[in-house]
This record gives structure tokens, C-alpha cells and sequence, in this order.
């Protein structure tokens, strides 16, 4: 503190319990309205407490089912989107450890040409191509198959950029200390590179499981069978018709469900969260 | 910088690559290279037969009214949601920034939204706003308010303003709370020894420091508004009512899907890569060349 101000902390205090009342208030209202009965919610008489119907509201969302939009399940929807969101996040490491592993350690010819057809796909996310993409992805027969899901999104350049950013600063010393024990180049990956590669995998899992769990038109289009959406579509589809109609109680009790693993990530996670989001920004 | 002892093999490399290059030729360069395709070309309604028109596809673009509605939209959405949620995430990263009790508990409470799909945020700001059943929306009806985002195009743009807003504060929040702690303390001492009160302080040093930080967060939340808000608007309003919340984003979507118009949305689709690489370079000038003082 720079100086004594005369109400101290008071003021700072009162500015961020309002700012997290503002933040948490649409989602604890969720919550709420997950534990209430279809009529309190329809007649517009939600009040600001928990109701007695989370377990019957849970139940019905997870394994039996909205009556009159999408059919699927809460709980097949939940795995789908673990299944993309996996793939996704598992896929673009693995995928780029090794593209970003050529690039700064070999020298062969083209490598900069292959650097600028990885890097320029930072310029155009997926929803500016997604008719195209789309019908590539029909012609290879992959709609409603969890390859279609993730294969596509597993193209961008940020994870390689990261690490070969974090390759440069290795040490050379490293590799020459290698190369005179007579490690090959993979022996050196998998025993030097990837153990301090750690933390960086880390963070940057945590930023893409987020990403591929929150991923919605791409699934939108690449699906078209109710047990294979994911969750982020599947809540869209119960609340389409936005009107008293709408099992509100069941919508909430599936938004509730479909926040829960991300934001469970970055609470339990937050270090590396902060660490991945700060770093792929760079 | 390059590496100084590096392996040698002919054809470890080309297979390490392998994988990434085949993903993103297969689903990047050959989709882009599509739409710029069809944006030349006119197809029938079955996809049978399709002929070169030049640069018609864009010439019937720009003579679109509805394009220049979406693009009026989206300027005001990106407007709103960056002024709104950068000047909101600032006052409370200034404020997390003191030394004060809890500041870590503030912090994880206020940065977990970051985790909330764009689609979910809009469902929680329908039940929230729903004119018939919505707490809140009961509330500005009590006030007198004839409230109703279903049928109202402004309130609809309005609504989804508030749900990206509401959506973006973390993450500017964690950005600004980071720039404002790598700001050297010893320099708001000095300015508080010579008697410079909190406002002066924050205006001629910390707000002029944080530049940088500002900057980058402006082509973010930009480019956040364009692409990332889709499941927002799809949720919210789904473009409507009266295509008032319907951005250059969306109309590329709803062109192809519900028009069929696959050379105008993919006209629609090139000028909207030209935009991204524009917002990126300049995104990439700020972060390369660090505003100094």
C-alpha cells in the first residue's frame, strides 16, 4: 500500500464482491433453476433459493431425456464431448511436438516453406471455410464419426508455434551431449525434449481441452444423428423453441452439467491454465 | 535464432511433419482454396453444374443491403463488447491488483468464465431475459419497460451485447491483472511521494504503461466478436428477429445453409479471411513493437 486511504481496502473489496455477483449471477441462477419443478419456472415464480427437484431433474436430463426436442441423453452427449474434447486437446500436442521437433532441430530442404504452411493457418479460424470443410469432410465419410468431430479442428498452428518457441530456448549443449552418448534423434525426444516439454504440455492441454469442449458449429454441421452431439449443441436444441414449451428445468440441469468439466479445469487447474492462456497469446 | 548442433537424417523430418502438414493441407488448404473457387462461380440448386461468373458473386455482395446491416452490426457489437467488457475487467483487475485480503479467492472467482461455451452463455441469458418467464426480464417489465428481444431488434442486440460482455470479462481481467503487476511499484511510490493522488496516478502512469496490454486486448476482443460469438448468436436469436442481430459471421453460415447460396457465402467467406488477416497482422504489429515510454 502507497498511502493510508481513509475507508483502507473497503472500497476495493465492495468493487469486486459486486463484480463477482455480476459474473456468477446468470450461472447460480442456473443451478437454481436445475432444482425447481417445469410449473414454478413456466408461471415465471422462480425464486432466488433452490427448489426440491435436483435429484428428479438430474435423473431425467442424464438418462431419460427431454419429451419434446433432441431425444439424446444428457450422458451420451457429456461422452461425446469428452471424446472430441480429447482428441482434440491429445491431438494437436502430439501432432505438433513433432512438426515443431523437425522445424528447430533439423536442416533439410523446404523447412521453411513448411513453417509458413503451418503458421498461416493462424489467420483463418474454421468458421470463415466451413462450407468447404464441410464438404471435404462429407466426401471422406466422416460425418457423425468422432474422427469428422476432431481431426478437422486439430489443424491450426498455436500448440507447434508454442513449442518450437520453447524448443529454441533448450540449450544446445543438450543436443551435443546427445549426440556424443550416440542418442539418435528419437531417443533425444522422447528422453531429453518431451520430460522438459512437461509444463508446457500441461498448460497447453488444459487450453485446447477447453477450446474442443466448447467447439460448437463444427459440430453443428458434421453431425446430424441426436447420439452423436455433443453437449454445447444438444442444450441449444432443448432450448430452441424459447418459449414457456421449453422444459426449462431439464435446460439447466443440462447447461449446469455441460459447464462442469471446463470449469472445473480451470478452478482445480488454474496455474497452468493462466500459464497455457498467457503463453498461446504470445 | 537458430540451433547450433542439430541431427542430421534424410527422411525423419518429412515424416515428423507428416502428420500436421496432411491435416492441414486436407482441411485447411483445400477448403480455403474451395471458397475462393466458388466464389467465382455460380452453382444450380443440386450441385449438378456450375458456371464462371467473374466476380459477380462479389459484385451481388456489395450490392446486398443486408450485407452492409451485418456489417453496421457487427461494427456496434465489436464496439460495445470491447468498450464494455475491457472497461469492466479493468476497474476490477485495478482493484485485485491492491494488497488486499482474498485477492487470490477474487481471482479464481472471477476468471472461471472463460470456461463457459459461447452457446451456454447465451442459454443462460435467455432464461435470464426470456420475456415471459425470465427473472430479470420480469424485473425491466415491472419497471415499465415493454421488453421483449424476440420481437425487438435492438433489445436482441442488446441482449446478445450483454452475454458476449459478460463472457469476456475474465479473460480481459486476467490479461490486465497481469500487465498492471509487471507495472514497477517503485514508480507509483515516486509519484505518490511528489503527491500525485490515486486518479492522477492511474491516468498518467499505469493507464499509459498498460498501452501495450490495451492494445492486444482490443484486436482480441475484435476478433473474439467476430468469430467466437456465433454460438452466442446462434443460441440467442439465431440472427433474428429481422436479421437485426445477424453478424458478417453468421451471414456467411446462414447464406450457404438456409439460401443454398454457396458462391455469394463463399464471396462473403474470402472477404471475411481478408478482414482476419488484416486484424491479425495489426494484432501481431502491437505485440511485436511494445508501445515504450
Amino acid at each position: 500500500m502507497v498511502e493510508n486511504q481513509r475507508f483502507g481496502n473497503l472500497p476495493a473489496h465492495l468493487v469486486l464482491i459486486t463484480g463477482v455477483v455480476i459474473v456468477a449471477f446468470p450461472v447460480y441462477l442456473a443451478i437454481v433453476g436445475s432444482t425447481h419443478s417445469a410449473e414454478t419456472i413456466a408461471n415465471g415464480q422462480l425464486p432466488l433459493w433452490p427448489g426440491d427437484q435436483l435429484l428428479e431433474n438430474y435423473r431425467r436430463a442424464l438418462f431419460v431425456g427431454t419429451t419434446r426436442t433432441t431425444r439424446a441423453l444428457v450422458a451420451t452427449m457429456l461422452f461425446n464431448s469428452l471424446v472430441m474434447a480429447l482428441a482434440i486437446a491429445i491431438g494437436k500436442i502430439a501432432i505438433s511436438l513433432l512438426s515443431a521437433f523437425a522445424i528447430v532441430y533439423f536442416r533439410f530442404p523446404f523447412r521453411n516453406a513448411a513453417f509458413w504452411v503451418i503458421f498461416l493457418t493462424l489467420m483463418v479460424p474454421v468458421e470463415v471455410r466451413i462450407y468447404p470443410t464441410y464438404a471435404i469432410a462429407a466426401n471422406l465419410n466422416l460425418l457423425d464419426t468422432y474422427t469428422g468431430l476432431a481431426v478437422p479442428l486439430i489443424a491450426s498452428a498455436t500448440a507447434t508455434l508454442l513449442f518450437r518457441q520453447f524448443f529454441m530456448t533448450v540449450p544446445d549443449e543438450l543436443v551435443e551431449a546427445a549426440q556424443i552418448d550416440a542418442a539418435g534423434p528419437l531417443r533425444f525426444f522422447r528422453d531429453i525434449l518431451l520430460p522438459l516439454s512437461r509444463t508446457n504440455i500441461a498448460a497447453l492441454f488444459v487450453i485446447l481441452f477447453i477450446y474442443g469442449w466448447n467447439q460448437y458449429l463444427w459440430p453443428l454441421l458434421i453431425t446430424t444423428r441426436d447420439d452423436m452431439q455433443t453437449i454445447v449443441i444438444g442444450i441449444k436444441k432443448i432450448v430452441a423453441t424459447h418459449d414457456a414449451l421449453t422444459e426449462w428445468q431439464l435446460a439447466m440441469a443440462t447447461a449446469v452439467l455441460a459447464m462442469l468439466p471446463p470449469v472445473a479445469v480451470v478452478i482445480f487447474m488454474q496455474k497452468l491454465f493462466v500459464k497455457g492462456l498467457i503463453e498461446t497469446e504470445k | 535464432m537458430e540451433k547450433r548442433a542439430v541431427f542430421s537424417h534424410k527422411f525423419l523430418p518429412y515424416l515428423l511433419l507428416a502428420p500436421q502438414l496432411a491435416i492441414t493441407i486436407v482441411f485447411f488448404y483445400l477448403p480455403a482454396s474451395q471458397a475462393l473457387r466458388q466464389s467465382f462461380f455460380i452453382e444450380d440448386a443440386f450441385g449438378t453444374t456450375s458456371n464462371f461468373v467473374g466476380l459477380e458473386n462479389y459484385r451481388y455482395v456489395f450490392a446486398d443491403p443486408s450485407y452492409y446491416k451485418a456489417i453496421v452490426t457487427t461494427a456496434i457489437f465489436a464496439a460495445a463488447v470491447t468498450i464494455c467488457s475491457l472497461s469492466f475487467a479493468l476497474l476490477l483487475a485495478v482493484m485485485a491488483d491492491r494488497e488486499i485480503k482474498g485477492a487470490t479467492a477474487y481471482r479464481t472467482l472471477l476468471v472461471w468464465p472463460y470456461a463457459v461455451a459461447p452457446a451456454i452463455a447465451g442459454v443462460l441469458f435467455i432464461f435470464l431475459f426470456q420475456p415471459s418467464l425470465g427473472m430479470l426480464a420480469r424485473g425491466l417489465t415491472a419497471l415499465g419497460i415493454d421488453w421483449n428481444p424476440l420481437l425487438d431488434g435492438k433489445q436482441a442486440l442488446l441482449l446478445v451485447i450483454v452475454a458476449a460482455t459478460w463472457k469476456q470479462i475474465s479473460y480481459n481481467f486476467l490479461f490486465f491483472l497481469a500487465g498492471l503487476q509487471a507495472i514497477p511499484k517503485s514508480l507509483i511510490e515516486a509519484a505518490a511521494i511528489d503527491g500525485a493522488r490515486p486518479w492522477r496516478r492511474f491516468f498518467t502512469i499505469i493507464f499509459p504503461l498498460l498501452s501495450p496490454t490495451t492494445f492486444f486486448l482490443v484486436a482480441v476482443n475484435i476478433v473474439y466478436v467476430f468469430f467466437d460469438t456465433f454460438g452466442i448468436i446462434d443460441a440467442v436469436t439465431g440472427g433474428g428477429p429481422a436479421q437485426a442481430t445477424q453478424t458478417l459471421v453468421y451471414k456467411v453460415y446462414n447464406d450457404g445453409r438456409l439460401g443454398g447460396d454457396l458462391g455469394g457465402s463463399a464471396a462473403q467467406s474470402v472477404i471475411l479471411m481478408l478482414i482476419v488477416v488484416a486484424l491479425t497482422s495489426i494484432q501481431f504489429r502491437f505485440v511485436d513493437r511494445r508501445v515504450n515510454y
